[in-house]
């Protein structure tokens, strides 16, 4: 058991309303070889969580207070030059919106080499090749390297950023809802993929989705947050069996059936009682 | 389930769609991409249409074309017994407005200039309905039933979550009151609760107003839940289009059998 990742107390505001917390307090860790998902409500805070692990906070935003541990050094206060060398190479990013993360007017095969002639130093046929089994790896036929983004389905891009973030085997990956766009079947060829990873190369991972289903076959711990905070955290079988905040119960409560029978219904906040003032 | 007639509003007959690779500078060659093979779907007015299948089997290119956004090689689109290819200027203006759709990647459809109170209300304000006043009060209470707060009316797509700007999307789309909305997975970024509630929102806009929808939706357990029917996609082809309860009954190809066995959480990750 190898601690991987340990986040410690992590506050984020924005930079013009500091005393509006958008992260509050948020501590976790992550070891080597194990996957933590981090579920919960939309705008709770998991995105920016996830960014500011890479440095990648807009400018628009502050970190207040916070460690960030990466494999025993506090990378929180690293300048763009020192985070530049393990983004790609020890940690890779997932984004959630792959439009705005990829180029447009590279073609993915060049952005999938990019890491790896950076990083790895390969080049010429070696490199090519390797670019052509990533795509092959995520199900995408390597003569679309030859494409643009645009030109691109919004499943087949969303894996051109996975292919781009396990490129160079990083130690720790960190996933941001990576399979939204893909049908079940795809989606399940990728999580093999990346449990390959983990298995193989111990890689560490950090997944944020809205999938129970995905959770449930992916987990070893999860991690919940709403309105800005962690409310519960746990094994994987603990916070789905046993749910311990009334907010995750309320959650689970949500997950509709396959069979339909069960009405959909969303939570109601206002009878919600958390302990969580908004 | 909804009151549906088998009256269609929305038809579209052997639609076909080829894209022509550019060549890029990684060594292969020019290749065609078949989008949309032969493709025919229908829509009954007042209800809704699934269509499910892999990445990158022409879902969201079947979209597009629907609503003319992206020009098609071959294939006619009925809306109301209109030709939509032939409509021009005015009159195509007129039915844009009953047609609307929800992009599958909220971020980059949105104007990253404007604010959430003009993007919602860009549509109203170009269709002339109500008055400014009127417009404003629509879009604030759009943005409620989707679960946004007036306080966001003045902010721009960047300071929102992924969710949120999916929900922006919907209310841009939903506040025109339009007759068929073509939805490209516009759920897949929220969470349980707030999708539950978008799509109570879509049903009751269906009753109130007898709107149709067309589901574009890799999520099975949705799908099951808001459509009536399905078209299965694979390869830029429809293999298998019919009644919801009685595909997911009885699936007739494996390739549907396979979808619906691959649903996540139902079985252990085997290789
Ligand atoms: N640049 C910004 N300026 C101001 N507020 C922001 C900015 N970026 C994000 N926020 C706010 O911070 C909160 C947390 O955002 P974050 O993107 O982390 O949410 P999330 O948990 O990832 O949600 P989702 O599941 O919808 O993607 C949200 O309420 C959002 O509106
Ligand atoms: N502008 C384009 N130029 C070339 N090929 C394209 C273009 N747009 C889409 N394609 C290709 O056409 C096929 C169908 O794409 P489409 O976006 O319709 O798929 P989809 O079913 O929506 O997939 P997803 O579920 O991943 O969003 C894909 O192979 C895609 O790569
Ligand atoms: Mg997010
Ligand atoms: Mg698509």
């Amino acid at each position: 058991m190898t601690e991987l990742l340990r986040i410690e107390n992590l506050t984020i505001s924005s930079a013009s309303a500091p005393e509006q917390l958008l992260v509050k307090n948020v501590s976790f860790a992550l070891e080597r070889g194990k996957t933590t998902c981090i579920v919960g409500e939309s705008g709770s805070g998991k995105s920016l969580t996830a960014l500011s692990v890479m440095g990648l906070l807009s400018d628009q935003l502050q970190r207040q207070a916070g460690r960030i541990v990466f494999q025993g050094t506090d990378i929180a206060g690293w300048n763009n030059q020192q985070l530049r060398n393990i983004r790609g190479k020890q940690i890779g990013m997932i984004f959630q919106e792959p439009m705005t993360s990829l180029n447009p007017v590279l073609t993915v095969g060049y952005q999938i080499g990019e890491g790896l002639a950076v990083h790895l130093g390969l080049k010429g046929a070696v490199l090519k090749a390797r670019v052509a089994s990533l795509l092959q790896q995520v199900g995408i036929p390597p003569e679309r390297a030859n494409s643009y983004p645009d030109e691109l389905s919004g499943g087949q891009r969303q894996r051109v950023m996975i292919a781009m973030s396990i490129a160079c085997e990083p130690a720790m990956l960190i996933a941001d809802e990576p399979t939204t766009a893909l049908d079940v079947t795809v989606q399940a060829q990728i999580l093999r993929l990346l449990d390959d990873l983990k298995t193989r190369m111990h890689m560490g991972m950090l997944f944020i989705t809205h999938d129970f289903g995905v959770v449930a076959d992916i987990a070893d711990n999860v991690v919940v947050m709403f309105r800005g905070e962690i409310v519960e955290s746990g094994s994987v079988n603990e916070v789905l069996n046993n749910p311990q905040h009334p907010y995750t119960r309320a959650l689970l409560d949500c997950v509709p059936d396959v069979e339909g029978s069960k009405p959909l219904k969303p939570i109601d906040y206002a009878w919600l009682k958390t302990g969580v003032v908004a | 389930m909804n009151p549906t007639s088998d009256q269609h509003i929305l038809i579209a007959c052997g639609l076909n769609k080829t894209y022509t690779q550019r060549s890029g500078r990684f060594g292969f060659g020019n290749s065609k991409v078949k989008a949309l093979d032969d493709v025919s779907v229908s829509l009954r007015a007042g209800s809704t249409l699934a269509v499910v299948g892999e990445s990158g089997s022409g879902k969201s290119t079947l979209a597009r074309c629907l609503l003319q956004l992206q020009p098609l090689d071959s294939g006619e689109v009925m809306f109301q017994g209109n030709n939509l290819a032939k409509l021009s200027g005015h009159a195509l203006r007129q039915e844009r407005r009953h047609l609307q759709m929800i992009f599958q990647d909220p971020f980059a459809s949105l104007n990253p200039r404007m604010k959430v109170r003009d993007i919602v209300g860009e549509g109203l304000l170009i269709h002339e309905i109500g008055s400014p006043k009127e417009q404003l009060d629509q879009v604030v209470r759009m943005l409620e039933r989707v679960g946004l707060k007036t306080a966001d009316l003045n902010k721009y797509p960047h300071e929102f979550s992924g969710g949120q700007r999916q929900r922006i999307g919907i209310a841009r789309a939903l506040v025109l009151e339009p007759k068929v909305v073509v939805c490209d997975e516009p759920v897949s970024a929220l969470d349980v609760s707030i999708q539950a509630q978008i799509l109570l929102l879509l049903k009751s806009l269906q009753q109130e107003m007898a709107l149709s929808y067309i589901f574009i939706s890799h999520d099975l357990r949705v799908v099951r839940h808001i459509a009536d029917d399905i078209a299965v996609m694979h390869k830029g082809k429809i293999v298998e289009q019919g009644r919801v309860t009685e595909i997911y009954a009885a699936p007739a190809q494996d390739y549907t059998r396979n979808l619906l066995n691959s649903i996540p959480g139902r079985k252990p990750l085997a290789a």
